[in-house]
């Protein structure tokens, strides 16, 4: 019955839409019946868009499809790493996004058929729908970089989803003698996080300075440059001198391969062998993108900037650290201000409006120290055909500002991502 | 009677025009700001803007913008939005629960 039903709209549909086109007439067939949304992934993109569907109009009917029962999130990670924060502070459940109204279907998503409209399950079932929103976050890149497969990672942690790898890493740093020399390896753009990897550099070594302080900290750049870079330099210096050395790519920063045998870090200029290696490897849209035909060949998802539709796949809307969405990074706070305005544009397109051009916000928080805190932050707007940062605006924390605003801007970060996770989650 | 015909007209009027401002739509922009600001938590370090006067927020956003009110980050974020989406979206926070 209820396929039945789908069928009949969606038919009725096209052949609205062919008499809207010539009389510019509503579509009355979205009034009598509860549009369905199935949403896949259920980080702050995902769990966001959901419950801003729900919000939106209550009368959506609104799927995730997540496997994992709890959601550990990403920003603040690096604490753990440092011994600053435990797991489960990052850690967060779905009871709220249930009470919402949302259904959550706790299973992987295998397969997406884009003309019938059906998202297949791990068990073998499927859900219809009539727009479908993916948010799955980043697959990290087993085949890019030679020797460092899923095996070489439990050796040489990426720590770049939050959760096992996360306290591998804590683990290691804790385990070793002091004087041990730490390897990060940080990717080439794009990738989750753009200043994770430096942020991740300042709080090791705030940890190696308390506990080891005659550990080193190198970190191996395929970038000639990265996100808030003089804060993150400054910062080294002032409050890790002689601890972190970053080696950019036109300095032979790039590793070309791992052993993870031997934890060394292989590079055209020679061989880092470390005591803890942290390898964030190269990264692409979740592979339901891909599955879906969304994701192109360079591995990501092109979307229009007003809907957030596919431009490869009619109907499935790309957000969160999937998309490529221009100026903006690949960050929580992006992925949730993206869910937002793609909600609003699938609930207005199912009701056979017109999404208005939305305007976005960005920004990111980073610790060099528990109580010193930088930030970007950027407005956005569409403009050909891409997210476009408005001129004027935006930027990084001031260079030169004192040790108070830097402990201000620490303190926002945690209010910050408790506020966030609350809207999310809770 | 005629001063029914005009209560009925007002409501009327009203009926149609608030929900478009207080829920249904928040002008470009105005969905971000719970980014940051929490639309519930009373005691943070980042103000709740829900419910507060719209003539403070765009005078707020006017003072980020020129330079004349400090702060650490919206200052950066207030460059980003005219007089006109900052008075949309003050009218919306200031609607709103």
């Amino acid at each position: 019955m209820g396929s039945n039903h789908r069928i009949s709209r969606r038919d009725f549909c096209r052949s609205g839409a062919a008499a809207a086109a010539a009389s510019a007439l509503p579509l009355p067939a979205f009034a009598q019946s509860a549009p369905r949304v199935v949403v896949i992934g259920g980080g702050f993109g995902g769990a966001s868009c959901a419950r801003a569907l729900k919000q939106i109009d209550p009368k959506l009917q609104v799927t995730l499809v997540e496997q994992s029962k709890t959601f550990t999130a990403c920003p603040f990670s690096n604490n753990v790493i440092a011994g600053l924060r435990g797991i489960e502070e990052q850690q967060f459940g779905y009871d709220k996004v249930v009470a919402a109204g949302i259904a959550v279907a706790a299973q992987a998503a295998t397969a997406v058929d884009a003309t019938a409209r059906t998202v297949g399950l791990a068990d073998g079932t499927s859900l219809s729908y009539d727009r479908l929103v993916l948010s799955p976050g980043v697959d990290l890149r087993f085949d890019a970089l030679p020797g460092y497969d899923e095996a070489a990672a439990k050796k040489m942690p990426h720590a770049w989803k939050a959760g096992e790898q996360t306290v591998l890493l804590r683990k290691q740093l804790e385990a070793m003698d002091d004087g041990g020399l730490v390897v990060i390896s940080a990717p080439a753009n794009p990738y989750r996080c753009p200043p994770g990897p430096y942020e991740r550099a300042c709080l090791i070594a705030y940890y190696l300075k308390t506990k080891k302080p005659r550990s080193k900290l190198l970190i191996l750049d395929a970038k000639d440059t990265f996100s808030k870079q003089r804060l993150f330099q400054n910062a080294w210096k002032e409050l890790y001198p002689g601890m972190v050395e970053w080696v950019s790519l036109s300095q032979g920063g790039k590793v070309n391969a791992v052993d993870a045998a031997t934890n060394t870090l292989i590079t055209d200029f020679g061989n880092h062998t470390a005591k803890v290696a942290n390898v964030i490897p190269p990264q692409r849209a979740g592979r339901i993108a891909m599955i879906a035909g969304a994701a192109d060949n360079t591995g990501w998802c092109a979307i229009d900037p007003v809907t957030f539709e596919s431009r490869s796949a009619p109907n499935i809307h790309v957000i969160g650290d999937a998309c490529l969405a221009g100026g903006m990074p690949k960050s929580a706070f992006s992925a949730n201000a993206q869910a937002k305005a793609c909600a609003r544009a699938v609930a207005t397109l199912l009701s056979g409006g017109s999404p208005a051009a939305p305007k976005l916000i960005n920004t990111c928080y980073s610790l060099a120290a528990p109580d010193y805190g930088i930030s970007v932050a950027g407005v956005y707007q569409p403009k050909n055909g891409l997210l476009a940062d408005v001129e004027g605006a935006g930027g990084v924390s001031p260079a030169d500002a004192p040790r108070d605003f830097r402990a201000r801007e620490a303190n926002f970060a945690q209010t910050w991502f408790a506020t966030i996770t609350a809207e999310v989650f809770g | 009677m005629k001063a029914l015909r005009i209560a009925i007209a007002a409501t009327a009027v009203v009926a149609g025009y608030q929900p478009l401002l207080a829920a249904a739509d928040p002008p470009p922009g105005a969905a971000s700001c719970s980014g940051c600001h929490s639309p519930t938590a009373a005691n943070s370090a980042i103000p709740r803007l829900y419910g507060r006067d719209a003539a403070d927020i765009e005078k707020a956003m006017a003072g980020f913008r020129d330079g004349s009110l400090p702060a650490t980050v919206m200052n950066r974020i207030a460059k980003g939005y005219t007089d006109e989406e900052s008075r949309a979206i003050a009218a919306w926070l200031a609607a709103q629960k």
